[in-house]
């Protein structure tokens, strides 16, 4: 008799519980999906208007779909219309930006992988000083060091060029990758730069054959943020440089503000787009290791 | 000539003294311990004989040379570590070769070493093998391998077992203790476990707080420790230490017990100091297996105590006595059946006896 009753009152609670998870799950459902919306609705107005006509753009409204698809606007964007002066289209400023970004990522990331690596695997006095110091250097307000930087190139005689962009992002990109290429190498067991040591290895040989084979996930990290952060700067990029020297997105800029004719609407989110999409070719090639490399622990021999 | 010799050695590290003029020596051969708790300098020592740890003072011989400013790989060592430490990007054959390849060694000696250690440890089936696909006795094994491919005049082990399961960890001691045996390399082999360096060392050296607390062979660490924190740190459950004081009358030496009237003689001990022990306060210590249920020898020495708790393990029972309210413990085998809350017979062997300074914690 008890036995039945307790069974059937498990029962009722298990039905019971059985519509609270399924009520949950759909409003988590909802929720999801309406942050996801509202994530993507600026990318879509942004691809559907570059495929409009400018005349579609006026008629319709933000959310209609484009009579027909039209790349007259991103062919403008990046190519210019081929009339001379007053002409800004991104092409150049492209390249510019490739310049500055493929040596800039590299070197920052090779220093930060060096101080990491001297900073937990060669310990000397007063190395959480320097670290402190690196650590300061992430947290200044970019504003702040803008006159000084000036001086520094001027003086350097590298001024308004690729070369000076380089220098300063990768300048200020050392405190960052310090501490990524740090704290991952903390994590890897010092004994196995004993056992190189006894080994006969040195401080080169240690770094390239034993600690930066074994890298990947960290330098993947780096290069991500390295490359978002200096592809998409936009406060060095138009302090320190203007006109031919510009890259993207200072170009992007002038573009879009000093067009004295009428808006080109089609044109500008062409534009945005072209200047967005090496940062997420970067995120879909290599997003999966950047998860992986941020959350990945020891490195167990 | 010593094939490694430790003069007057001090380091510490900032304020904090991590080893205090250490003396040290061994001859061809020897299989030395470096035995004692976390943070008595254990390590650092055997760092410091490896070269990876610089050193405040005092010098480090290695057959009679002064290696104390030589460079690791100039030593003539190899070291095993405690986490391995195999390279991770390279495999097995990799690893083991890395050190004669930094050598300049020539291809043909590097494979004829490879050759022989390999098979020799039985790793010749993983030679393609990454790290991460061994399992921890392989890796140890690789470890090892890595170490014995340079033909080392010393190897130095850093708790080379601590990272293995129970079972493993005994079939990888009885392997080390068996490549000593075959090689006849000298070895100084850092641990913690007690059981670990009885069985493998031809000599232990205690250490604790960065001194040296006895430095002899495993039977004597064992039956004549020389001073209270050996006796104790040395033997599972640990020796007895009965605080009481000694009376010394004509001809007659015998030990008291706070708070107990039983005299124990004590005439048969073997005192390094005989004068001057009347009413000396000491500790009197006496291992739990050597409280026997039944009479062994002539010289057993009976005694009533009352028995608190038993714990069963096995073939054996801990059990806890209350000895003039000190509680001491004994072992018994588990087929005896132990009456709680009862006083029973019991004899104490005096042969294995061992007597200690209550002030100064050294044996008498």
């Amino acid at each position: 008799m008890q036995d039945n009753l307790q069974s059937s009152s498990y029962k009722e609670l298990e039905q019971k519980s059985k519509y609270t998870n399924m009520f949950l799950r759909w409003f988590l459902y909802f929720v999801l999906i309406l942050f996801a919306s509202y994530f993507i609705f600026p990318l879509y107005v942004m691809v559907v208007t570059s495929l409009k006509t400018m005349e579609e753009i006026r008629q319709g409204t933000l959310l209609t779909w484009p009579s027909s698809l039209n790349f007259d606007s991103w062919l403008v964007a990046w190519g210019g219309r081929g009339y001379g002066a007053g002409d800004t289209f991104l092409r150049p400023y492209f390249w510019n930006s490739i310049k500055m970004v493929v040596p800039a990522v590299f070197f920052s990331t090779f220093i930060g992988a060096m101080t990491g690596y001297v900073l937990t695997k060669w310990r000397f006095k007063g190395d959480q000083w320097v670290f402190l110091f690196l650590l300061f250097g992430c947290f200044i307000p970019f504003q702040a060091i803008l006159l000084p930087m000036a001086r520094t190139l001027g003086t350097l005689g590298i001024s308004n060029s690729v070369v000076g962009l380089v220098l300063v992002h990768t300048v200020y990109g050392i405190p960052f990758t310090t501490l990524f290429f740090r704290n991952y190498y903390i994590s890897v067991p010092t004994e196995l730069v004993k056992a190189a040591r006894i080994d006969g290895a040195g401080f080169f040989k240690i770094f390239f054959k034993i600690l930066l084979p074994i890298s990947a996930p960290i330098i993947v990290v780096t290069v991500i943020w390295q490359f978002t952060q200096i592809w998409n700067d936009f406060l060095f990029g138009s302090t320190f440089s203007f006109g031919e020297a510009a890259p993207i997105q200072v170009a992007l800029n002038n573009m879009v503000l000093s067009s004295t004719s009428v808006k080109e609407y089609n044109v500008d989110m062409a534009s945005a787009i072209i200047a967005g999409i090496p940062t997420l070719i970067v995120y879909v090639l290599a997003g999966k290791y950047f998860i992986r490399g941020l959350t990945s622990g020891a490195v167990k021999g | 000539m010593k094939t490694l010799k430790i003069e007057e050695l001090s380091k510490n590290f900032g304020t904090t003294e991590v080893l205090r003029k250490i003396n040290l020596e061994i001859d061809e051969g020897n299989f030395l311990v470096l035995l004692g708790p976390s943070g008595c300098g254990k390590s650092t020592l055997l760092n410091i004989i490896a070269g990876l740890e610089t050193i405040n003072e005092g010098n480090v011989f290695i057959d009679d040379y002064n290696v104390s400013k030589v460079e690791p790989k100039d030593r003539n060592i190899a070291m095993v570590f405690q986490s391995y430490a195999l390279y991770p990007s390279m495999n097995v054959k990799e690893n083991m070769i890395f050190g004669l390849k930094q050598a300049k060694t020539s291809k043909e000696k590097i494979e004829e070493q490879l050759q022989k250690v390999s098979t020799f440890l039985q790793v010749d089936k993983l030679l393609e093998r990454k790290p991460s696909q061994l399992s921890g006795g392989q890796r140890q094994r690789v470890a090892i391998g890595r170490a014995l491919v340079r033909e080392p005049r010393i190897f130095l082990f850093d708790e080379p077992l601590s990272n293995l399961d129970a079972k493993l960890r005994v079939e990888m001691r009885r392997e080390i203790k068996k490549l000593h045996q075959q090689l006849k390399t000298t070895v100084v082999y850092v641990t913690h476990d007690q059981t670990e360096a009885m069985s493998l060392g031809t000599k232990i050296a205690i250490m604790n707080h960065g001194v040296i607390q006895q430095n002899d062979t495993p039977e004597i660490i064992y039956n004549k420790p020389s001073n209270t924190f050996v006796a104790d740190f040395i033997g599972s459950p640990s020796m007895n230490l009965i605080k009481g004081k000694i009376i010394h009358n004509s001809n007659n030496i015998s030990f008291i017990a706070d708070g107990s009237t039983l005299e124990v003689p004590i005439n048969n001990y073997d005192f390094k100091e005989k004068s001057d022990l009347n009413n000396k306060e000491i500790y009197f210590g006496i291992r739990p297996e050597h409280i026997y249920f039944k009479k062994l020898n002539e010289d057993d020495f009976d005694i009533n105590l009352r028995a608190d708790l038993s714990e069963y393990i096995g073939h054996e029972q801990i059990v806890t006595l209350d000895y003039s309210n000190q509680e001491i413990l004994a072992k018994f085998p588990s087929t005896i059946k132990i009456e709680l809350e009862k006083e029973m017979k019991l004899y104490f062997d005096l042969e294995h006896t061992s007597l200690f300074d209550f002030n100064t914690k050294e044996r008498l």
